[in-house]
């Protein structure tokens, strides 16, 4: 139940209203980290590599920015409901992004490798799950910073789409290893990008948790709907 | 017009506290003391409107809410400290072992023996501070040197204060700093043994010291006495109470574990009142 009203010291409303920007930053800077990073394997596209992996030192400068703040304000102001847990799930979020830029480097880097490769093959697949990332990262983002648990939900989810779609990859990739050994470095390097990916949308659902907690006071109780099988898969070569 | 809305009011509020305590039920014990639909007049001025709270056994319930909200009203109206005052009444039903304490029968020597009260501003007695805790138990006991040296080590004891004491018993109570006095009221209110104790804004005249020492004894006491506490600060009732319960001009709006009320209050006004909105 976040509240409208403002606080009567300006001062610690004026903290709340920073902390609220600090981690919606961060959001944007993450989120155009996973944009590039996607441009990159997508659309060969080295440039936004580059950027990616070079945004990351900023996003865990504005990690600890948000920790040392989040600390500062517990210490002065000894925050109590609303605004408790708008700071605690603060702190919560800010490792969660963090994390995600940590993903976000990581497909960047391993773009790089693909492109000393002709790929037989169309990524499809891939792109449209950078799509949908995006998209549930985007909207959790937005679900912070107006505080709306119903975004929250919806992106908590829509996280299945994501793991079918990494599932159906990993059936794939390992498909066309199996054809031919010279597959196997690209693939290994586009299964760990689609990992990635995969973690990424887990994040968000963290953060949609976070969030929905944030703003209704209630833990979100029931069972994440998870759809990620490929631990358990195994893709034998048909005989001869 | 004004009768049937606070008729409905009372009504719609019960329900709420019904759900509310159902809810936290389960880590707080049965009511030692059942206080249900208590309405409270200053002359005609209605302060508590149809208040409906449970105070739980051996628990701390604090009270929260504005000045002139009603919670110290309560208090009073809880050992009817208000027969003092002509033109003030109560109405309605506070319950305590099967008895209207509220009705007119009630003998009000013995219930404030049952119910004790520690106010804002120490209140020691121009006296040595032996016969600050003896005095009131002379009241109501007949007990011999021995056992009423016993009895006054043991409320000493009880509120912390025997260790710094217990060689100048026969000094003035008037010679102990503000936290020390403090203690020495809450001796002379558990001397007495009540079941049930008041505590109307203890610290708010103490140092921080002295009032960690107030808080860590509300935590020994509650072992044996069930306790209703008022008090301004927010973090001392988020310290101190099992129970919360948040008061607005005249009404219970709401109340639920200290745990609930301090990180998911449900009520609007609530959130606003302890995040420091409004009041």
């Amino acid at each position: 139940m976040a509240s409208d009203a403002e606080h009567i010291v300006k001062s610690y409303q004026n903290e709340l209203n920073r902390l609220r920007t600090l981690i919606s930053d961060m959001g944007g800077m993450v989120e155009h980290q996973v944009a590039d990073c996607c441009d990159a394997v997508i659309n060969r596209n080295a440039e936004a590599a580059t950027a990616a992996v070079a945004q990351d030192p900023q996003v865990d400068a504005a990690e600890r920015e948000i920790e040392q703040f989040v600390i500062r304000l517990l210490a002065l102001r000894q925050p109590m409901a609303g605004d408790l847990r708008q700071i605690v799930s603060s702190l919560k979020i800010t490792g969660d992004l963090e994390r995600i830029g940590d993903y976000a480097a990581n497909v960047a880097k391993r773009s790089g490798v693909l492109q000393q490769f002709t790929l037989p093959y169309t990524l499809t697949g891939l792109a449209h799950m950078t799509q949908l990332v995006q998209q549930n990262l985007k909207t959790v983002i937005d679900a912070f910073g107006e505080g709306d648990h119903e975004k929250a939900l919806e992106v908590w989810r829509s996280d299945e789409v994501i793991d079918d779609i990494y599932n159906a990859l990993f059936r794939e990739l390992i498909t066309y290893m199996m054809e031919d050994p010279r597959n196997i470095t690209p693939c290994t390097h586009l299964l760990f990008i689609a990992k990635n990916l995969e973690r990424i949308g887990d994040h968000a659902t963290n953060i949609a948790e976070t969030v929905y907690y944030a703003t209704t006071g209630e833990p979100l109780l029931a069972a994440r709907p998870k759809g990620d099988t490929s631990a358990y898969a195994v893709v034998r070569p048909a005989r001869d | 017009m004004s009768m049937t809305n606070d008729a409905v009011n009372t009504e719609t509020q019960k329900a709420n506290i019904g759900v509310m305590q159902a809810r936290s039920a389960a880590n707080l014990n049965a009511p030692r003391i059942a206080i249900n639909k208590v309405d409270f007049f200053y002359g005609t001025n209605k302060a508590l409107k149809g208040i409906c709270l449970d105070l739980p056994e051996k628990q701390v319930t604090g009270m929260i809410g504005p000045s002139g909200c009603g919670k110290s009203t309560l208090l009073r109206v809880l050992n009817r400290m208000y027969d003092l005052y002509p033109g003030q009444h109560a109405e309605g039903e506070v319950m305590m072992d099967g008895e209207n304490i509220i009705s007119p029968g009630v003998d009000l020597n013995q219930l404030r023996s049952r119910i004790g009260m520690v106010f804002q501003k120490p209140t020691p007695f121009p006296m040595s501070i032996y016969d600050n805790i003896a005095f009131g138990v002379k009241l109501h006991e007949k007990l011999s040197k021995s056992a009423m040296d016993e009895r006054v080590e043991w409320s000493l004891t009880r509120a912390a204060l025997w260790g710094e004491v217990k060689d100048r018993l026969t000094a003035s109570a008037m010679g102990l700093s503000g936290g020390q006095q403090q203690r020495l009221c809450i001796a002379r209110t558990i001397a007495t043994r009540p079941e049930v104790i008041l505590f109307d804004e203890p610290t708010s005249a103490l140092d921080p010291i002295s009032t960690l020492k107030i808080e860590e004894l509300i935590d020994e006491l509650k072992r044996d006495f069930t306790i209703a506490i008022v008090t301004h600060n927010m973090q001392q009732a988020a310290r101190c109470a099992d129970q919360v319960a948040f008061f607005y001009i005249g009404e219970l709006v709401e109340v639920g574990t200290a745990t609930q009320m301090f990180t998911s209050p449900r009520e609007k006004r609530t959130q606003e009142y302890i995040t420091g909105r409004f009041g």
